[in-house]
């Protein structure tokens, strides 16, 4: 039981694929600007890694390692495919916003890394675990990117008023960046130095050393 | 991992299964989720219209509320109702695409930079009795970075706006996207649309003056946007679009 936990719960904090392996990078900027999007999202991907480890997992000893790429973009697009029909059957309206994004998980790298990485070599119930959890870790990081943006960006929480809107004739100003994408670049830098402050074992050793600015010595 | 993984053979017979079963899951998904999709696309598209013309109620079922709404196809050259085409399956965007049923639009012509341009076009009226309470018109046109796409409904004397909404658009959010602020969309409800039997309606950038019937303001910070919005919306009131239909509707020829 306690590897499970590990499975689980080590990628939400201790190994985060965006925070850490900085994974995932480009969709977390687009869709966290409101928090019920990022929600579902995070359900899509969620799914999507769980289910493509499972599957990759339990093909593993039948695939040739020569198309073995080819083989789990096949099983992740198809799942990606579902999820997309999924959402557009059942949640119409956050399927409008999420547009192009849910097609895009088959992209991001979390997904393939993780099918690549772990469920290639590991049995399907720990591959599902380990694709879930890592649909958390990723998950964690877009609800508190969701959270600051959606805030600061349109005084909201899940759609309802949190702080009133000057143009609603409250007094709160948005910070249209915060609706931006670039500004979850921003908040995702600012949440590795915290969890790398924090968890000091994450601070990568310097590739190479930077040289001190050398001065000219007189000849 | 055997080595006989790696022959030709295995892999050819893996990339082939692999294939046919994500098709048939894939395919499968589609075709059984379908007509939910299709459930979902029309109550939102009944959603906006209803939306335009100012009558929505979110407490109420889409359905019930848009029984009320009449679904007629004009077309746009004469401004008269056509007959005997099933309204149902008439699809007023697939035709701007298909040249058999459009026309390519000129330069001069071409305010709202949409090209071509359907000949038939598909409304919504709100009767009551002999009466026509609403009119709502389907319009578009090019924004800054996006086509815009909405809807803007008239009252009963074929002159005041009773309403505008986009349903589809991609404009920069805050500052473009602000089409949807409803502050905004409220300004339009009352306006007056023809004077001399022009389109005086307009954007005024800086603010339009309160008691300027034909005035709208246009959205600070998104010039171009607004300058679509107001292109689109003299466009299709204009001859090229629904003037000629509104005129008709004005004097009871139809």
């Amino acid at each position: 039981m306690a590897k499970t936990k590990e499975l689980l719960f080590d990628p939400v904090v201790n190994d985060n694929p965006i925070a850490l392996q900085v994974l995932g990078i480009c969709s977390a900027l687009a869709v966290t600007s409101s928090m019920s999007v990022a929600f579902v999202m995070s359900l899509a991907v969620i799914a999507v890694t769980a289910f493509s480890n499972l599957f990759v997992s339990v093909i593993r000893s039948q695939i040739p390692s020569s198309i073995r790429i080819i083989v789990q973009m096949t099983i992740i697009a198809s799942l990606v495919i579902v999820v997309d029909q999924i959402l557009k059957a059942f949640a119409y309206e956050i399927s409008k916003q999420l547009s192009v994004f849910v097609g895009l998980i088959i992209t991001n790298c979390i997904v393939m890394g993780r099918a690549e990485a772990f469920a290639m070599k590991n049995g399907p119930v720990d591959s599902f675990i380990d694709g879930i959890g890592n649909g958390l870790g990723y998950s964690a990081i877009l609800m508190i990117v969701g959270f600051i943006r959606e805030l600061f960006g349109s005084g909201t929480l899940f759609g309802v008023e949190i702080l009133t809107k000057a143009t609603d004739g409250g007094w709160y100003y948005t910070n249209g960046m915060m609706l931006l994408p670039p500004s979850a670049f921003f908040i995702i830098g600012f949440l590795i130095w915290g969890i790398r402050a924090w968890k000091t074992a994450q601070i990568e050793a310097d590739e190479f050393k930077i040289a001190p600015n050398s001065k000219a010595k007189e000849a | 991992m055997s080595s006989n993984n790696e022959s030709i053979q295995k892999t050819v017979t893996v990339a082939l299964v692999l294939c046919l079963v994500c098709s048939v899951i894939v395919s499968a998904s589609a075709v059984i989720l379908r007509p939910e999709q299709a459930v979902n696309e029309k109550a939102n598209m009944q959603m906006n219209i209803l939306q335009a013309a100012g009558m929505f109620d979110p407490q109420q079922s889409i359905q019930t509320q848009f029984q009320i709404v009449t679904t007629r196809l004009v077309n746009l050259d004469t401004g008269e109702f056509i007959k005997g085409m099933d309204v149902d399956r008439y699809n007023q965007r697939k035709a701007s695409k298909d040249p058999s049923m459009n026309r390519v639009l000129s330069t001069d012509e071409d305010i709202a930079s949409i090209k071509r341009q359907a000949k038939i076009a598909k409304v919504y009226l709100i009767v009551n009795g002999d009466q026509i309470e609403k009119i709502i018109l389907p319009i578009h046109g090019y924004g800054l970075w996006s086509t815009l796409y909405g809807f803007m409904a008239l009252e009963g004397d074929v002159n005041t706006v009773a309403g505008l909404g986009f349903y589809e658009h991609a404009e920069t959010p805050g500052l473009g996207g602000e089409v949807d602020n409803p502050n905004w969309k409220n300004q339009w409800m009352g306006k007056q649309v023809y004077k001399n039997n022009e389109v005086a309606l307009r954007l005024v950038k800086g603010g339009a003056d309160r008691t300027d019937a034909y005035g709208v303001d246009a959205l600070s910070g998104a010039t171009l946007t607004s300058r679509g919005v107001d292109n689109l919306v003299k466009f299709w009131l204009s001859d090229t679009g629904f003037k000629p239909f509104l005129d008709n509707l004005r004097h009871g020829r139809i």
